[in-house]
């Protein structure tokens, strides 16, 4: 039975790859209310690009990470500007199902590129293994995660709160047509903010190999978890969406070691009683 | 001496610092056609909101009758006999004009749950929301969807299908809000023409309509009342000039 | 030059009653599989189940603006408890049905009190909850499910002790089509209803309908029952003439399934549903063969070229072009 502490921890972990896959859609739903559910196929594009610079061209893990996170946000920002900007009037359920199109395409191509097979990858032998201390092991693959998405959790922080473009971000989420009449260019701002959240998945997919496994189907079995982390911390808010994919990681974590009999359902559980106390999310508006 | 219609106590709002509603005391005399007029941003809109139901108030009571509904929700107000208006239309557009009323009346007959037998059987209902079109002069028009009909024309669906809630306080926001002068004064004669049984409160910043169909004024400023009296109390008011003027110009 | 009269307000509502011919004929061509496609007849009385289904689907979502992604728990519940019932020794079809629509009914009594209460994203996820939870908790009570191999040993006795359900699917079909225009012509009734009307007034502006003393909540509910009902019995009729029942009637890709037929028949015309379940599955069976990753393929294709070409499904597209057609001289 594993400690608490352990516990704890894999689920910090799981819950900081939850934000980096979802703090991207959570601000482009909050600012254009556009649904975008092919947002996981970024995260799972992120994962194939690790994997095949990793494999076939034999690059150092670390080197394969900026390349994700750039391929993923050159993949959205041509997806939104060919694609994606025609439809924002559209209704919800055409956006949905305009999106889960893209998903399967990206579903089939990649289980036609690299096969339905779990894909390998060899970290690098100072990620491996764990770390003593106190008592505790951590796994450093884990650490190493948990620190990488600090760092990217307080650079986004200080961006959205001290830079000008950050400012711009919130007053876009906050009100489109205010911002709008102030000046603000609010589609080249979305254009850069979904890049930035695409490329942040990618990013994500590719620190999540080696913790979770890459398949073609993680697109679509990662959308549920990131939908009801966005759902559950509150459209357009970084720090709900932290929040919940804290609380979401933990829980998912909690329920598969101590009663994995139930399966996700505590992870379920957790989502529909948030959902109903705080229907627009911990931080969401009104 | 009148029974009162409607009667608002001590009501308040706030929102964190932004105060909508302050200690706002209303009394409407039944049958009286009541006019409230201030600034942007006074609360008008807002106590309408708090009167309906839409919003809770912080504190205060309101009474339709005698009867308190302030815990009531706004379907349960609206079947006791007050319904409002919206400044910009809140119509279902797909459906025809006569569809949305005949809903309104079905509603009010408690009869919209029934889902086994056919509407057409319902010929009273579809009479009295063709009737009700009528009298506003827009049965011509009451099988086009409502989307289709011009503004004027939704204007007046607005407030045909007010009506059919058989309210006895009516509360009109804006009315003519966007309607073009000359067809604004046939909206208001339509208003001026219904019953005495039924007493109307309606937000106008048109001085004209007000002096020609209130026989009474609230001035709102701030989220409280200022001032209540006739229109031509409230016109020569120094109070009410100073808030629409401003206080340096002379009138 | 011709003087327009304007038809009286009874009249033209009562005009809307009318069956059309279009509507005529799509009865009569659900009879050609017994004709032309007698060795269908299986696949025949999966897509008429399945058509049901979606049409359940229409009643929430079409007419009511109610989005789902967790109907399939309903569908489900009628689903097992069909499939229960017969391998507890009770195959008797028409009761089963029965008990399958009163069950699934119940738990759509039960989940709509959650669901009136909300509206847009939290909706969705609250349905898309609700049926992960159903799925989980089916995964897990394998004792009465049969888990992942789903149960074993249904067996439908003859309808009226005489129609016995054989390996050709006359029977199926038959029994199928049967459950499938009677409920159709419920559905219809509840559509022409002044109830109908509540439901497209919700539809069309929910906000509004409070203000002109609806109560809003319970339409919802009512509603939300008739079309959990109506699933479970769709759901019992595939487990009667499949005679199996696994836990992929609650699973979230049936959900989905059922939400892409409906969208691309068109909703809010109560025949899109049975249009669309129609092409899906005849689509699907004929590329049954192909890889299933190729088939994921072709309907993302399907959605997004329907989502930009076709947005009210295929119905939207046919009334658009009947529409240019009559409007050109």
């Amino acid at each position: 039975m594993p400690s608490v502490f352990g516990v704890l921890f894999d689920g910090l972990a799981y819950g900081m790859l939850l934000f980096l896959m979802s703090v991207g859609l959570s601000v482009t739903l909050g600012m254009m209310n556009f649904v975008n559910l092919a947002h996981c196929s970024f995260a799972m594009l992120g994962g194939y690009v690790t994997v095949t610079l990793m494999n076939a061209f034999g690059w150092p893990f670390f080197a394969t990470l900026p390349i994700a996170f750039c391929a993923a946000a050159a993949t959205s920002i041509i997806l939104e500007r060919v694609f994606f900007r025609r439809f924002y009037n559209a209704s919800e359920l055409n956006q949905c199902l305009l999106t889960i199109g893209i998903v399967f395409v990206s579903i089939a191509t990649a289980a036609y590129i690299y096969g339905t097979d779990e894909e390998p990858v060899h970290l690098p032998a100072y990620l491996q293994g764990s770390i003593s201390f106190m008592g505790l092991d951590f796994a450093v693959y884990r650490l190493f995660l948990i620190a990488t998405a600090l760092l990217i959790t307080i650079l986004l922080v200080i961006s959205i709160e001290s830079t000008r473009f950050g400012a711009q971000v919130r007053a876009a989420v906050n009100n489109q047509r205010m911002a709008r009449g102030l000046g603000i260019d609010v589609d080249n701002l979305f254009a850069v903010t979904f890049a930035l959240g695409g490329g942040l998945a990618g990013l994500g997919g590719a620190l999540a190999i080696a913790m979770v496994g890459l398949d073609p189907s993680f697109a679509l079995t990662y959308l549920i978890y990131v939908l009801i982390v966005v759902a559950v911390g509150g459209l357009g808010s970084i720090a709900g969406t932290f929040v919940a994919a804290m609380l979401l990681g933990v829980s998912d974590m909690a329920g598969k070691y101590y009663v994995p009999a139930l399966g996700s359902i505590l992870i379920y559980l957790v989502m529909m009683v948030m959902i109903m106390w705080r229907p627009t999310g911990l931080f969401g508006r009104r | 001496m009148s029974e009162t219609a409607l009667t608002a106590r001590g009501l308040n709002k706030s929102f964190g610092s932004l105060i909508v509603a302050a200690d706002v005391e209303l009394t409407l005399p039944a049958g009286v056609r009541y006019a409230l007029i201030g600034p942007n941003g006074a609360g008008k809109t807002t106590l309408i909101n708090l009167i309906t139901g839409m919003l809770q108030p912080d504190a205060g009571r309101i009474f339709l009758g005698p009867a308190d509904i302030t815990a009531l929700p706004p379907y349960q107000r609206v079947r006791l006999g007050l319904t409002r208006t919206y400044q910009i239309n809140s119509l279902f557009p797909h459906l025809t004009a006569l569809e949305a009323v005949t809903l309104a009346v079905c509603e009010r007959r408690r009869v919209a749950q029934t889902w086994w037998r056919q509407l057409t059987a319902y010929r009273h209902e579809i009479d009295e929301a063709y009737d009700i079109l009528a009298a506003l002069m827009l049965n011509s028009a009451c099988h086009r969807v409502t989307r289709e009909l011009p503004y004027g024309q939704q204007r007046l669906l607005e407030i045909a299908l007010a009506l059919a809630t058989k309210p006895k306080v009516l509360l009109l926001d804006e009315p003519a809000a966007g309607v073009p002068r000359d067809e604004s004064k046939d909206l208001f004669a339509a208003i001026a023409g219904l019953s005495r049984d039924i007493t109307v409160l309606f937000i106008e910043h048109d001085m004209d309509l007000v002096f020609r169909f209130a026989s009474r004024v609230i001035v709102m400023v701030g989220g409280r009342v200022l001032v209540e009296g006739t229109p031509a109390e409230i016109a020569s008011d120094p109070r009410v000039r100073a808030v629409y003027l401003g206080k340096g110009r002379a009138p | 030059m011709t003087i327009q009269t304007i038809a009286g307000p009874h009249d033209y509502l009562r005009a809307q009653l009318r069956w059309r011919w279009s509507e005529i004929a799509f009865w009569l061509a659900t009879l050609l599989p017994f004709v032309l496609a007698p060795n269908y007849l299986v696949l025949a009385s999966q897509v008429a189940s399945t058509a049901l289904f979606a049409l359940s689907l229409d009643l929430i979502l079409g007419f009511c603006g109610i989005i789902s992604l967790g109907h399939a728990a309903y569908f489900g519940v009628g689903a097992y408890t069909a499939g229960l019932l017969s391998t507890w020794g009770w195959g008797e079809p028409l009761s089963g049905l029965l008990l399958a629509g009163l069950a699934a009914g119940f738990f759509g009594y039960l989940t709509s009190f959650i669901i009136a209460r909300f509206r847009h994203l939290a909706l969705i996820m609250i349905t898309l909850g609700l049926g992960l939870l159903l799925q989980e908790a089916a995964n897990s009570a394998s004792f009465i499910t049969g888990g992942f191999d789903g149960l074993q040993g249904i067996h439908t006795w003859p309808i009226f002790a005489k129609f016995d359900f054989d390996l050709y699917g006359y029977t199926a079909y038959s029994y199928a089509l049967a459950v499938l225009f009677l409920i159709f012509l419920l559905a219809r009734r509840i559509i022409h209803s002044p109830f109908g009307l509540a439901l497209r007034g919700i539809r069309e502006n929910a906000q509004r309908m409070p203000a002109i003393g609806a109560p809003l909540h319970s339409h919802i509910r009512t509603i939300y029952t008739i079309a959990a009902t109506i699933a479970g019995i769709a759901g019992a009729v595939l487990a009667q003439t499949t005679e199996t029942v696994s836990l992929e009637a609650l699973g979230f890709q049936r959900s989905a399934d059922v939400l892409v037929m409906l969208i691309l028949g068109g909703t809010g015309r109560l025949y899109g549903g049975l249009i669309g379940a129609a092409v899906y599955m005849v689509a699907r069976d004929q590329f049954s063969g192909l890889n299933p990753q190729y088939w994921y393929f072709w309907i993302g294709l399907l959605l997004i070229g329907v989502v930009m070409f076709l947005p009210n499904g295929i119905l939207g597209g046919l009334s658009l072009l009947t529409r240019r057609a009559r409007a050109a001289p």
